[in-house]
C-alpha cells in the first residue's frame, strides 16, 4: 500500500518536462476534436450529419446552377413586348431575373409616375431612417413622437404633392415597397396608443368600461383579419351617411389599426399584470391620481417589460400588411403577382416571389434580430 | 406595516357609506365615467345602424337569410359531401365550412408532429441538424404566409402535365393537377371498421383507467397494452372480416389528358397545406423547444438516479412538467393556423371565406355573408379555446 502511494506521487520529472513541449492530443482540442463532439459523436450522429451534408451540398449545387449559372439576367424589349423565348426555353432549369430587371420598379413603387419615383423613394429611405433612430434607446424620450409626426408629415408631403412645386399624385396611383411601410407604420404608430388605454380599460376595476374592452379584444382576435379587410372594403361604405366616402386605403388602414390594438393590448396587458403589486400599492399610498400612477410609475416599467413580445408583434404586423392583396390594394405583394400577369411574363412566379420575400425578410430578419438583442440587454442585470 | 396591521380599528371592516354626489368621491367619479364611454359608444353604434338601414334601402338591399334557400349556381372544386351547383346557398356555405374544416384539422395534427420534429431537432447536440433547424425557423417565421402560400402554389403550377407527371412510387403521380395516392373503394363494411375502430380505442382508454383504479387499490401493476391492442386493433379488423373483408384498390392511371381513380389531392389544397403546416410549424418549434430547456436538468438526474429507463423518464417525469408551458402558447398557434387558412381565398382554395366572398358578390348580401365569416370563425375559435383550456387544466400543477 505504501509503495503504491509513495509511486503515486513521486515527481516524475523525466514527463513532466516533456509534457511542457508536448501538443495535446489531435482530438481533444482544435476543430477536429469540435467536429468530434459536435458532429460525430455517435454513430446515428455521423450518419445524420453525413444524410444532411450531402443533401445540404446537394441542394446548394442546384440552387447556384438556377439562380446563377443558367440564370438569364435580361432579355431584348421590343415594341411588341419583351421576348422571353429564351426564358421559356430554359423550362425551369434556370432563372430569369429578366422578368426582375425589366419590372424592379414596378415592384418598389407601383403605377406612380415613372419621372417622380425619387419621391418614393425618399420615402422609403425616410421610413427607414425612422426605423433605425426609433431602435436606438438614447433616443427613447418624448422628443420621438415629435420626430415620428415631423417625418409622417413630410412624407405626405412627398407622396400627394400639390405643393412646393411639386406636381399631385392622387392616392390611387400610390403602389409597391411604400404602401406596405405606410400601412405597416401607420398601423403600429396608431394601434399602440390604442392598446394601451384597451390595455388599462381591461384591467379597470369599472365593469362597464371592463366588458367593452373584453368584447372589443375578443371578438377581433377570433376573426380573421381577412374579415376585417372584406368588412372595411365592402361593408364600410354601409356605414357612412349618404354621400360620405373614405378611399379604400384608408379603410384598410382602419381594419389594421383595430386588429394590431386588439393583439398589442393583450401584450400590454401582460406587461401590466407581470408588475409587481407593491408597485401599484406604493404610487396609491403616495397619493397620486391614477393617470399620474399609470403615467409616472406603471406604464414606464410595465411596457419595459414586454418591449421584445412587442417587436414580435410588429413583425407579425409587418408581415400581415400583406393581406391587403385579397381587396386589391397595390401594396408590395400585390404589385410583384400583378407584374407577371402580362403574358409575356406568365409562369415566372418563383422568381417574382423569391425577390419580394428577399425585400420582406431583409425588413423582418432586422427586427428580429434587433428583439433578441434587446432581450438580451434588458435581462442583463436578471443574469448574474 | 406590521404596526398598523396590528392597530385593532383597522381590523373593523371600514363602514359603509352611500355615495356623495361629489367629484371627490372615487366611487361617483367611476359611475359618470362608465355612462359616459358607455354613451359615447351606443352612440356610435346606433350612428353606424342608422346609417346602414338608410344606405341598404336606398341601394334597395333586403336584408334577411331568405338567400340561403335560393339556388346559388356556384361551382365548387372539391367538396366533402355532394354538392352541385344547383343546390342552394346554404349546402354551398357548408361545403365551404367542412373545407376550413377539413384544412384546419389535418393541418393543426401535422404541424403539431413537423414542428415538434423541428424542435427537437433544434436541440439536437448535432450542430448541423441544429444549424439546419434554426435556419428553417428563422427564414419560414421572417416571411409572410401569404407569399409563402402564393409562392408554394406557383411551384407546384410549374409542375409537369398529367403526361409528363412525376412518378416516384407505384400509383403516386404529381403534376400540375395535384397529388394523386392510391385508395381503396370505400364501402359500408369499412365504415363499421372504422366505427370499430373508434369503439375500440374509448374501450381501451376505459380498460386502462379501470387497471389503474385496481393497481391504486392494491399495488398490483397490470398489463394494459395486450387488452388495449386487441381492442384498438382487433375490434375494426373482426367487424371488417365478418362483413367479408371487401378489398378493392383504387390506383389512378393515366386516361386521355387526366387521370381517373385513386385519391385526389388538389394544388390548390396542397399548396395551402404545405404553406400553412411550414409557418405553423416554425412557430411551434421554437415553443415546443422552450418547452423542453423549461425543464431543469435535476429532473432528469433524479430521475435516472431512480432507476427509470429513459423513455420513462420523458413520458413521466419530463414530459408532463414540458407541457404546461407548451400547451398555451401552443393553443394560440392553433387558433392561427386556423385563421390563417382563411389566406385560402388567395390561391382558389374554397374555404368559407371564399365561399362567402362569392355568395355576397352575388346576392349582395354583405352584411349577411360577413356575419357568416365571422360566426364561422368564433365558434371554431371559441371551440378550440374551450378544448385546450380543458385539456390545460387536466395538466395543470396540482397545488395544495
Amino acid at each position: 500500500m505504501a509503495e503504491i502511494t509513495a509511486e503515486a506521487t513521486a515527481p516524475r520529472p523525466a514527463q513532466d518536462a516533456e509534457l511542457g513541449h508536448r501538443r495535446p492530443p489531435l482530438l481533444a482540442v482544435g476543430p477536429l476534436a469540435w467536429a468530434k463532439a459536435n458532429l460525430f459523436s455517435s454513430w446515428i450522429s455521423t450518419a445524420v450529419t453525413l444524410a444532411l451534408g450531402y443533401l445540404l451540398v446537394r441542394w446548394t449545387m442546384g440552387f447556384i446552377d438556377w439562380a446563377f449559372i443558367n440564370a438569364i439576367w435580361s432579355v431584348p424589349v421590343t415594341p411588341q413586348g419583351a421576348q422571353t423565348q429564351a426564358c421559356r426555353a430554359l423550362g425551369g432549369t434556370g432563372a430569369c431575373w429578366a422578368v426582375v430587371t425589366e419590372k424592379h420598379r414596378f415592384i418598389l413603387f407601383g403605377t406612380y409616375p415613372y419621372e417622380e419615383h425619387w419621391r418614393p423613394a425618399i420615402c422609403v429611405l425616410l421610413f427607414i431612417g425612422l426605423y433605425i433612430v426609433s431602435a436606438m434607446r438614447r433616443f427613447w424620450r418624448p422628443a420621438l413622437a415629435l420626430i415620428w409626426l415631423a417625418t409622417l408629415a413630410v412624407i405626405g408631403v412627398l407622396m400627394w404633392g400639390g405643393m412646393l412645386g411639386l406636381s399631385y399624385v392622387p392616392q390611387e396611383r400610390w403602389g409597391g415597397l411604400v404602401i406596405t411601410l405606410i400601412l405597416a407604420t401607420f398601423g403600429i404608430a396608431l394601434a399602440f396608443p390604442l392598446s394601451i388605454l384597451v390595455a388599462l380599460g381591461r384591467r379597470s376595476s369599472m365593469p362597464a368600461i371592463k366588458t367593452l374592452c373584453v368584447l372589443y379584444v375578443e371578438l377581433i382576435r377570433g376573426v380573421p383579419l381577412i374579415s376585417l379587410l372584406f368588412m372595411a372594403s365592402v361593408m364600410f361604405p354601409l356605414f357612412l351617411p349618404e354621400g360620405m366616402n373614405i378611399d379604400k386605403l384608408l379603410r384598410a388602414q382602419i381594419a389594421i389599426i383595430l386588429f394590431a390594438a386588439a393583439y398589442l393590448a393583450e401584450v400590454v396587458r401582460a406587461g401590466l399584470q407581470a408588475l409587481p403589486r407593491g408597485q401599484y400599492e406604493a404610487a396609491d399610498a403616495l397619493g397620486l391620481t391614477y393617470w399620474q400612477k399609470t403615467g409616472f410609475i406603471i406604464l414606464p416599467q410595465a411596457l419595459r417589460l414586454v418591449i421584445p413580445p412587442l417587436v414580435n408583434t410588429f413583425i407579425g404586423f409587418f408581415k400581415d400588411t400583406s393581406l391587403v392583396l385579397i381587396i386589391g390594394i397595390f401594396d408590395l405583394l400585390t404589385a410583384g403577382k400583378t407584374a407577371i400577369v402580362e403574358p409575356a411574363w406568365q409562369g415566372f412566379g418563383i422568381e417574382i416571389y423569391v425577390t419580394v420575400g428577399l425585400i420582406y425578410f431583409v425588413f423582418c430578419f432586422a427586427m428580429s434580430r434587433y428583439s433578441q438583442g434587446l432581450e438580451a440587454e434588458l435581462n442583463r442585470h436578471r443574469v448574474r | 406595516m406590521s404596526d398598523t396591521a396590528a392597530d385593532p380599528r383597522l381590523l373593523r371592516a371600514p363602514p359603509k357609506r352611500g355615495i356623495r354626489l361629489s367629484w371627490a368621491d372615487e366611487r361617483f367619479r367611476s359611475i359618470i365615467w362608465q355612462i359616459l364611454v358607455v354613451g359615447v359608444v351606443v352612440g356610435i353604434v346606433w350612428w353606424l345602424v342608422r346609417n346602414t338601414a338608410h344606405n341598404l334601402e336606398v341601394r334597395r338591399i333586403a336584408t334577411g337569410w331568405g338567400f340561403l334557400s335560393r339556388e346559388a349556381g356556384l361551382p365548387v372544386a372539391e367538396s366533402l359531401i355532394p354538392y352541385s351547383p344547383t343546390d342552394t346557398y346554404a349546402r354551398a356555405l357548408m361545403v365551404g365550412v367542412l373545407n376550413t374544416l377539413k384544412i384546419a384539422v389535418v393541418g393543426v395534427v401535422v404541424a403539431t408532429i413537423l414542428g415538434t420534429m423541428v424542435g427537437i431537432a433544434r436541440l439536437s447536440k448535432n450542430w448541423l441538424l441544429s444549424r439546419i433547424a434554426a435556419a428553417y425557423i428563422e427564414v419560414v417565421r421572417d416571411l409572410p404566409l401569404l407569399l409563402q402560400l402564393l409562392f408554394w402554389y406557383a411551384i407546384l403550377q410549374g409542375l409537369p402535365a398529367p403526361r409528363q407527371a412525376l412518378h416516384p412510387v407505384e400509383g403516386v403521380f404529381l403534376s400540375n393537377r395535384g397529388l394523386k395516392l392510391p385508395w381503396i373503394q370505400w364501402q359500408d363494411a369499412h365504415s363499421f371498421a372504422l366505427l370499430g375502430l373508434i369503439l375500440g380505442i374509448v374501450g381501451a382508454v376505459f380498460y386502462a383507467r379501470s387497471a389503474r383504479a385496481k393497481q391504486m387499490a392494491d399495488g398490483q401493476p397490470r398489463k394494459v397494452w395486450p387488452v388495449a391492442a386487441g381492442l384498438v386493433l382487433g375490434l375494426p379488423v373482426l367487424i371488417w372480416a365478418g362483413l367479408g373483408a371487401p378489398w378493392q384498390g383504387d390506383i389512378p392511371a393515366l386516361r386521355g389528358f387526366n387521370f381517373q381513380g385513386g385519391l385526389t389531392i388538389t394544388p390548390e389544397y396542397f399548396a395551402l397545406l404545405i404553406g400553412l403546416v411550414m409557418y405553423t410549424a416554425a412557430f411551434i418549434a421554437e415553443i415546443v423547444r422552450a418547452g423542453i430547456l423549461s425543464v431543469a436538468k435535476g429532473q432528469w438526474e433524479a430521475a435516472e438516479a431512480l432507476g427509470l429507463q429513459r423513455g420513462r423518464i420523458l413520458r413521466m417525469i419530463v414530459l408532463p412538467q414540458a407541457l404546461r408551458v407548451i400547451v398555451p402558447p401552443m393553443t394560440s398557434q392553433y387558433l392561427n393556423l386556423t385563421k390563417n387558412s382563411s389566406l385560402a381565398v388567395a390561391i382558389g382554395y374554397q374555404d368559407i371565406v371564399s365561399i362567402s366572398n362569392t355568395t355576397l358578390n352575388q346576392t349582395g348580401q354583405a352584411i349577411e355573408g360577413i356575419a357568416i365569416i365571422m360566426v364561422v370563425y368564433l365558434t371554431i375559435s371559441l371551440s378550440i379555446s374551450l378544448f385546450m383550456n380543458w385539456y390545460n387544466a387536466r395538466i395543470a400543477l396540482v397545488e395544495r
